[in-house]
Parts: C-alpha cells; sequence; structure tokens
C-alpha cells in the first residue's frame, strides 16, 4: 500500500504491507533510534510523536501514518538538546536502549505542561519503563533540570 | 502475531459493516490487544476517516465516539466535572499516555474485557451504546451480550444527575487491575460496578446504603486467577465499595 506522511519534517511516499508495524517501517527509514523493547505496548521503548502525541510504534500499523505527522528523536534533536545534555551530566539518563523512548515522552510532557509536580511526571512516565538503571535518578534528573530552567 | 492481508478505511459505517460480516475481516480500535493474539485477518477495516474520535457534550449527555482515545476522556473537561474525575482516575493507570492515546473507548468497550476499567466505570453511570445495526442499548444490557457483527458507533452518557467514585486495586500501578470497582448514587438508587473478578464487569443495585458493601460482596461472584485469589477478590469489593459509599457521603 502506498502512504504518504511527514517524517521528521520532511515528505516521505512509500510503499509498506497492510502489517507492517510503524516502528519497523521507521527503522528502515533509518531512524535507530526507535527501539524494539517488549513488543508488547508496556515499556515506551518505540515512543514516537504522532501529529504531536506521544504513541507506541509497536504496536501502531505503518499504514495508520499515512496523512499525519511523525516525529522520532532524529528529528528533535535541537529540542532534546538541552534535556538530554543535563541529565547525563545528572548521571540521570538512561541506557541507550531506553533512553530515547524516555526522551520522547519528557519532551511530550514538557510540550504539554511546562512546569509539571513530581506527581505528574511520574504519572506521564509511568509507561517508561527502564531496564537497568531505575526511575528515582530520573526523576531527580528532571526536576533539577526543571528547576535550572527558572533560575 | 497476527498478520493482516489487506487495510481499509472505511468511508462510510455502512461499508465498515458489510465488510464486517466476514469472520475473517476484524475492526480496529487501537489495536493494542488484537495485535498480542494470533491468527490471520484478511481484511483489517479502520473506522478512522468516520469522525468517531469527538467526544460532544449538550446538556443532557456526552456522546463518546467510538474511536476517542482513553486519554480522551481522562482530559474532557465536561466528562470529569460531571463525574467529579471519577473517570479520569478509572484510566489513569492504564500503561502510560502513550497507551492511552492510542486505546480507544470503543475497543475497549466491545471487548468486553474483564479487566477493563472503562467498561466498569462507565456500567456505574447512565450509559448507552449506539450499535449501527443494533441501536441504541443500555450498556448493562449490552455487557451481557455475546459478540456479533455489528459496529459499535459510540457510547452515550446521559447527565442524569449522580455521584460516582472510582477505585481499583492493582499490584503494581501500570498493571491490569485485581478488582476494579465504581459506585455511584442515582436517583436515590446505590449502583456498585464491579470489574476485573476477573470476568467481565457486573453491576449489583441497592436502595440502601446501611449495608451496601456486605450486600455486593455477597452478589458479585469472583474468581481466581494469577492475579488474587476468588477471596482476596471478595474482600477487596467490601473494602472497595466501603470506601467507595464513605467518599460519596462527603459528597
Amino acid at each position: 500500500m502506498e502512504i504518504k506522511l511527514k517524517l521528521n519534517g520532511k515528505n516521505i511516499l512509500a510503499s509498506v504491507e497492510a502489517d507492517t508495524v510503524l516502528l519497523d517501517f521507521l527503522r528502515d527509514k533509518g531512524c535507530l533510534s526507535v527501539k524494539r523493547g517488549c513488543d508488547t505496548s508496556n515499556c515506551g521503548l518505540c515512543t514516537v510523536l504522532m501529529d504531536g502525541k506521544p504513541i507506541l510504534s509497536c504496536s501502531t500499523l505503518a499504514v495508520r501514518a499515512d496523512g499525519h505527522e511523525i516525529h522520532t528523536l532524529e528529528g528533535l534533536q535541537e529540542e532534546a538538546s538541552d534535556f538530554v545534555g543535563f541529565i547525563a551530566d545528572q548521571g540521570a539518563d538512561q541506557c541507550g536502549f531506553c533512553n530515547p523512548g524516555l526522551v520522547m515522552n519528557t519532551i511530550a510532557l514538557l510540550r504539554e505542561n511546562p512546569d509539571p509536580t513530581d506527581d505528574e511526571i511520574r504519572a506521564y512516565l509511568a509507561g517508561n519503563l527502564c531496564r537497568c538503571s531505575g526511575y528515582d535518578g530520573q526523576l531527580r534528573g528532571i526536576r533539577n533540570y526543571l528547576n535550572s530552567r527558572k533560575a | 502475531m497476527i498478520t493482516i492481508q489487506k487495510y481499509v478505511r472505511a468511508q462510510t459505517l455502512e461499508e465498515a459493516w458489510q465488510l464486517n460480516q466476514s469472520k475473517r475481516n476484524r475492526i480496529l480500535g487501537g489495536m493494542l490487544w488484537l495485535r498480542l493474539g494470533k491468527g490471520s485477518i484478511n481484511t483489517a477495516i479502520d473506522l478512522c476517516d468516520l469522525g468517531l474520535n469527538t467526544i460532544e457534550e449538550t446538556e443532557e449527555q456526552f456522546s463518546i465516539g467510538a474511536m476517542a482515545a482513553l486519554r480522551d476522556i481522562e482530559l474532557h473537561e465536561g466528562l470529569n466535572a460531571y463525574t467529579n474525575g471519577a473517570v479520569a482516575d478509572s484510566v489513569k493507570d492504564i500503561v502510560g499516555v502513550q497507551f492511552r492515546n492510542m486505546a480507544t473507548v470503543g475497543g475497549s468497550i466491545w471487548g468486553r474485557f474483564g479487566f477493563s476499567d472503562v467498561l466498569t466505570v462507565f456500567l456505574a453511570l447512565d450509559t448507552y451504546v449506539e450499535l449501527y445495526k443494533g441501536g441504541i442499548v443500555p450498556l448493562e444490557q449490552f455487557a451481557k451480550m455475546k459478540k456479533d457483527n455489528d459496529i459499535l458507533v459510540r457510547l452515550i452518557v446521559k447527565k442524569t444527575p449522580c455521584k460516582v467514585v472510582y477505585s481499583a486495586m492493582r499490584n503494581q500501578r501500570t498493571d491490569l487491575p485485581v478488582l476494579a470497582c465504581a459506585v455511584s448514587c442515582m436517583n436515590g438508587e446505590y449502583r456498585a460496578s464491579i470489574g476485573a473478578r476477573p470476568a467481565r464487569a457486573t453491576l449489583i443495585r441497592g436502595d440502601k446504603a446501611e449495608g451496601f458493601a456486605a450486600f455486593v460482596a455477597e452478589n458479585a461472584p469472583t474468581e481466581s486467577n494469577i492475579r488474587g485469589s476468588a477471596a482476596y477478590r471478595t474482600h477487596l469489593i467490601r473494602v472497595l465499595v466501603e470506601r467507595s459509599m464513605n467518599e460519596l457521603g462527603g459528597m
């Protein structure tokens, strides 16, 4: 099937199978920040933005992206750079496997709610599982990042 | 793993209904549960072009399109003002924001899943479903019906004056509930919707506040599964209904 979408700001015309998931399509297009984790819609690793909203690309058919705008971390480098650099300095980033999903969902959180409370951060990021480093460090890192923006 | 041969964005409900008469074709909701299944789908029918992703509010009712996302009902100001936040409470722990941006109200209600927080909360309200061929049916009746090849078009929530409280017990925040519970008081009647029994939600009614929690616990059948025993669930029903009744009293 032919699909037409905007990927990271560029118009794309592509041919996909009816059951190709968006995750595989995006990786084929070179967006390797999009990772396959649990593959059961639970871990948030494959998070991308569709029309600005975070979704799970492992469970979205590529054909459903037809006519929509998709952003992966590759297309949000500038928006992500401050935050990613800050939490890395805090030792609060996740490893390279889970981190892109966490960063994507944090971007979505801060767009929707620029000044979240700790509980709001926990609630918004509840769908991003970490496989090795934990959660308190990330919460502390995000809190410090938000405080640094106010200073 | 499922395979899909063909994908169609239906342009009318009639087209979707015609396609859905074949057992090898399936209507897509959020695809989150469907994707975990096995088998081959001949034609996947997408309702996304039919404008069913909106929530319309009038003085009398809310009309929630089948393709509205759980995140939409979580954030809808009117719906949550009417339910004092119970609708948002019912979905806030369903996996994560990304999941709730995809999972649809129609998918959750049509599936009549035992674990459905969504079915549980709406069952406690004055709720109806609109079926394309079957017309408007009370949700309580729909919850007991067997699945057929009709299409769920929208959910209708009448603004009957009521108070409602939602609570659930989960072993871990984003897991499926061990027990889901919505208690309301409407027209002098108490209604307890008990889900994740683990069977699909059921509605127990009573006219007295006193002893209602015990009455519900005695009359809501429970079973055991990996998340909890039948006895534990029955105990939870009594506790959650009692707490909900206390909260209702303070509203």
